[in-house]
């Protein structure tokens, strides 16, 4: 089984888990339909997309309403702390949650406590928390986009908006903040940088590039960086390694947005429905093991 | 009467020459209060700067508003009448953590995108409507997107409005960036 914990941003959702399907362009969990346009839905129907074309584990969703006030969030945190140990998991994937260290921490007790340690993958909010707490090195795979790489080789900066101009100027010096990175402790054990090249690095050595597809407006795409996360937990869930699982990932996302053709007026559903097709281009279609 | 005063009150550093402190920060509950009273003080003409909390009380998405702490009595009851209390002054003796002044802009020929820290907001050129809203990791990204695409700069609610932390703050930026640029 593979799980994934984020919020959706509407607050009549409450916290809900169990099965996830895709049905008609929309998540269904627990009766209750969600739109994939964005966020953790879209990582979500990423994965479910994959998971049409390769014979995976199933998927088991955390999911609550939450806008920014992090009242969802902690809620979910809460739930997680009491009732993680209870399920079984071969890839937890945590994603937009209300960064907070307290919590996060709470959270990594239950994980420790776990009759089988799942992979670990941590983007976006949770991957914030998980900087600052100082246990990057827990985890498995981080999936930061080149600004959020800033903010992870800056050992000072407690969120992206507190990355120091020095640092933020070296973006396109993505090897030397890799290592800045790493050398903090700041990264997790595998990193797949998602930019104009994507990088797959296992602890501080540059394993991979991916630059092809080269497809320009996906950086304008809001939740190109979730449908990598979703393909990667999918990918981890066949059997892969981490590394290759992080290249297949960043090679069928681009392949997606291929196929979709876009502009940097596309919307990210556009990519999730060339999934299948981006899978085979990438070789990773059929059973992956 | 006193505003105009207060709008020339020159910033100074943390410290005097003396090393007296002569800064303080006001700590909210959360990154929305911060955001109305940043909006409540500035409003008032008050010399204000939002900046991020010392270590020991960083929780992972918070700022804080530096002020001058001779104003203290009189900021904090402007606070209390905007019904904006802080939860606690603290002095600052420690520099602060600055928020992200850096944009950078894409130009996509018909589209142009304007990223700050980790935010990124994309409009057509022809109408100035936003197209997409990518990046961040906060819940309120997804929300602000909902609420933000599909409509012109004109039409749009400001982050600042809508949005309750870090990310929401920095897509603010990125938005005043792109109305300067538009």
């Amino acid at each position: 089984m593979l799980g994934v914990v984020g919020t959706v941003p509407d607050l009549a959702v409450p916290l809900i888990h169990g099965p996830v399907r895709l049905v008609d362009g929309h998540l269904d969990l627990t009766g209750h339909r969600i739109p994939i346009n964005r966020g953790t839905p879209a990582l979500l129907a990423a994965a479910l997309k994959a998971h049409e074309s390769i014979q995976g584990p199933d998927i088991h969703a955390f999911l609550v309403g939450d806008i920014g006030k992090g009242e969802g969030s902690r809620r979910l945190y809460r739930f997680l702390e009491q009732h993680l140990t209870e399920h079984r998991f071969d890839v937890l994937t945590f994603h937009y949650l209300q960064p907070d260290v307290d919590w996060h921490n709470k959270v990594m007790f239950a994980i420790e406590a776990m009759r089988r340690r799942p992979i670990l993958i941590a983007d976006a909010g949770f991957m914030y928390a998980a900087k600052m707490s100082g246990q990057a090195p827990a985890y498995d795979i981080f999936t930061p986009d080149v600004g959020e790489l800033a903010f992870l080789a800056d050992e000072t900066a407690p969120h992206p908006f507190y990355t120091r101009g020095f640092i933020l100027h070296e973006t396109n010096k993505v090897p030397d903040l890799i290592q800045r990175a790493c050398h903090h402790g700041n990264a997790a054990r595998c990193l797949l940088v998602k930019g104009a090249v994507d990088y797959i690095v296992v602890r501080d050595r540059i394993v991979a590039t991916v630059d092809q597809p080269s497809v320009e407006a996906m950086e304008a795409i809001g939740g190109t960086g979730d449908t990598v996360t979703g393909l990667l937990t999918v990918l981890c869930g066949a059997g892969l390694a981490p590394a290759d699982a992080a290249v297949f990932a960043a090679r069928a996302n681009r392949w997606a947005g291929h196929h979709a053709n876009p502009t940097p007026a596309t919307q990210v559903g556009a990519l999730i429905d060339k999934i299948p097709l981006a899978l085979a281009a990438a070789g990773a279609g059929g059973r992956v093991v | 009467m006193f505003g105009s005063l207060r709008k020339k009150k020159p910033q100074s550093s943390p410290r005097d020459k003396a090393g007296a402190v002569d800064r303080g920060i006001l700590v909210f509950e959360n990154t929305s209060e911060v955001i109305q009273a940043e909006k409540a003080l500035k409003k008032a003409g008050w010399a204000i700067r939002v900046m991020g909390p010392p270590p020991e009380i960083q929780t992972g998405c918070d700022l804080v508003i530096e002020f001058p702490l001779i104003e203290e009595l009189n900021i904090v009851r402007e606070l209390r009448q905007a019904h904006v209390p802080p939860l606690s002054v603290v002095p600052v003796t420690a520099p602060l953590l600055a928020p992200v002044d850096l944009f950078q802009t894409k130009d996509y020929g018909d589209y142009l995108m304007v990223r700050a820290a980790n935010m990124k907001i994309t409009i057509a050129k022809k109408d100035q409507r936003i197209v997409n809203i990518s990046g961040g990791g906060c819940p309120d990204v997804p929300y602000l997107a909902w609420q933000m695409v599909g409509k012109t700069l004109a039409e749009a609610p400001r982050p600042r409005d809508l949005g309750h932390t870090l990310c929401g703050y920095a897509l603010d930026l990125a938005f005043e960036e792109i109305c300067r640029k538009c």
